[in-house]
């Protein structure tokens, strides 16, 4: 009986996960998969088992409390901090994953007969990623949300260190081996858990999302190991396809970066960053609150570039009031999306769709740069590195390559920014020093109010 | 070498699950658009929280007098559904977004 459902259950994953890399039918997938995921828990809880007691109090008391607290986690979260709680949700995935190797590892220590040294280099192992997958997902949570601490904690031969402590975890897991002392299992904890840091610590903010698809294709691989521990084939199949598919995710991910996970991992940004000696800059022009409004409203095609500073201010709402003004006085409205703006793929996606946008207006990057030769005015709210033309210009930039929306190709553009500081990449952008391009400084929120009301006089 | 060649031996028909798996994987994801990689994200991460499965077994396997090994694995229990329900509702809020869409 439990052995079917295990089946249906390791099928539900396959194919919900399947189903997820389409749009038609991702929502679908999520289900059947949440579906499989239910049905192999309560085979894990029923399924006949040797030595068996019935601990179900146990089971079902953190079972339950996690169901409420998911829901409700996921109920009230904002939709701008979707990327750090999928950062601190992987982190509790990693942690989950230390405890079971620990708890099974404190087993052995006390029953070691019925264990080799096979499965204890296995859970040894799927304790050390756990632990990397643990701290490195609340680091790359801090990174996301702001925290300044968090990006000054590399030290100086930062990528030296870590293989020593690697070298170190491997001579100090053999110890434990053959003594089977718990202090050198609490040594490698301590460790793994200190390397988790170290190993985020030198990448830079905006590269957390690719960071964060690694660590969670590294509790994929925790829960294959463990699977192979608990001889539970769906552990095994599940934890191995979320390792595969997101290890292609991430590379997925750095392809839209037009770098190298190796350049993303070593810290590409904030290591070149220095050598930016910008050279001569020119002026800025701002645009007051009147000129800017009138200019959009006698266009007839204006398309918007959302960035990060939209999602942060929780501007997209305001957004979508300026577009039905605009619209109303038939101004072609358009929204184009760069694969990474935001702190994540697709974020800006999810950020419009929740403000009730039209899912057609919303256009892709070959796509976009096509439409702004027919441009008037294009809006730039909160992105930077993303329009930058040193992408394309200058060979010596960090973001060189990158691909990026040709925006000075419409008529006229214009930047709404907070200050004229450099983008997440920590570049300069010679976009706002050019002759057609206008500054409209301000929170984005803010910023969209004073030109909804003066959209409104008109 | 010996240990670890004879339990590859043992667990032949695992480690060949293991390899098609990997391929099945990458196979699964391979073309994806941009705007999906999120929500895919988080019903994958929502996925490796599969590791309850482990916790659920070891706690049915350990003697009720053995209540250490019974906290900490309830606390893996624990940590790793708030993973499994949480991403599983936030993928689902997320996708609803573009579903509401389509509809219009």
């Amino acid at each position: 009986m439990e052995k079917i459902l295990f089946l249906i259950s390791a099928f539900l994953l396959v194919w919900g996960l399947r189903l997820q890399s389409d749009p038609a039918s991702a929502s679908k997938g999520n289900k059947l998969a949440s579906v499989g995921m239910l049905t192999a828990i309560f085979s894990a809880i029923i399924m006949p088992l040797e030595d068996s007691f019935s601990n179900l109090i146990w089971i079902l008391i953190p079972l339950s409390f996690s169901a409420i607290v998911g829901y409700l986690i996921a109920k009230k979260i904002q939709m701008t901090s979707m990327p750090q709680m999928v950062s601190v949700f992987n982190g509790l995935g990693g942690l989950s994953a230390v405890l079971l190797s620990y708890a099974e590892i404190n087993k052995w220590i006390n029953f070691s007969d019925s264990y080799d040294n096979t499965v204890v280099i296995i859970l040894i192992l799927s304790l050390f990623i756990g632990s990397v997958a643990f701290t490195g997902s609340l680091l790359a949570f801090a990174k996301l949300d702001g925290y300044k601490w968090s990006e000054k904690l590399t030290l100086p031969l930062q990528h030296i260190i870590n293989l020593i402590f690697l070298a170190g975890i491997v001579v100090i897991s053999y110890y434990f081996l053959i003594t089977s002392d718990i202090i050198y299992l609490h040594t490698i904890i301590a460790i793994s858990l200190v390397y988790g840091v170290f190993f985020v610590a030198p990448i830079g903010g905006a590269d957390m999302p690719v960071v964060i698809s690694l660590l969670n294709s590294f509790t994929g691989i925790t829960a294959a190991l463990t699977g192979i521990i608990f001889g539970n084939i769906v552990m095994l199949l599940g934890g191995i396809l979320v390792g595969a598919a997101g290890t292609i995710l991430t590379i997925l991910m750095c392809n839209a970066m037009n770098r190298s996970l190796l350049n993303v991992l070593v810290g590409g940004f904030s290591s070149s960053g220095s050598s930016q000696k910008r050279k001569e800059q020119g002026d800025i022009k701002e645009i007051s609150d009147s000129d800017f409004a009138v200019q959009l409203f006698y266009s007839s095609k204006v398309i918007i570039i959302p960035g990060y500073g939209l999602a942060v201010a929780q501007a997209q709402k305001l957004c979508k009031e300026i577009q039905e003004i605009l619209e109303s006085n038939d101004v072609e409205v358009k929204y184009a999306i760069h694969p990474v703006a935001g702190r994540m793929p697709g974020h800006m996606n999810v950020l419009l769709a929740e403000a009730d946008v039209d899912y057609s207006k919303l256009i892709e990057l070959d796509q976009a740069n096509e439409e702004f030769k027919t441009t008037d005015v294009a809006v730039i709210i909160g992105a930077n590195d993303v329009v930058n033309p040193d992408a394309i210009d200058d060979s010596s930039s960090p973001l060189y390559g990158m691909p990026i929306l040709k925006v000075w190709d419409s008529n006229t553009t214009v930047v709404l920014k907070r200050s004229m500081s450099a983008g997440y990449a920590g570049v300069q952008n010679p976009l706002f020093f050019k002759k057609n391009n206008n500054m409209y400084f301000g929170d984005a929120k803010d910023s969209l109010q004073r030109l909804s009301s003066e959209l409104k006089n008109l | 070498m010996n240990e670890v060649l004879n339990f590859l031996i043992e667990n032949e028909i695992l480690i060949y699950l293991l390899l098609f798996t990997i391929l099945l994987g990458f196979e699964v994801i391979s073309k994806v658009p941009s705007v999906l990689h999120t929500p895919l994200m988080s019903g994958a991460n929502a996925i490796s929280g599969i590791v309850i499965l482990g916790a659920i077994i070891l706690i049915r396997t350990t003697d009720p007098s053995n209540v250490y090994t019974l906290i900490l694995a309830s606390l893996a229990l624990l940590v790793g559904s708030i993973n499994v329900f949480g991403g599983f509702f936030v993928t689902n809020r997320m996708l609803e977004m573009f579903n509401k869409k389509k509809k219009n």
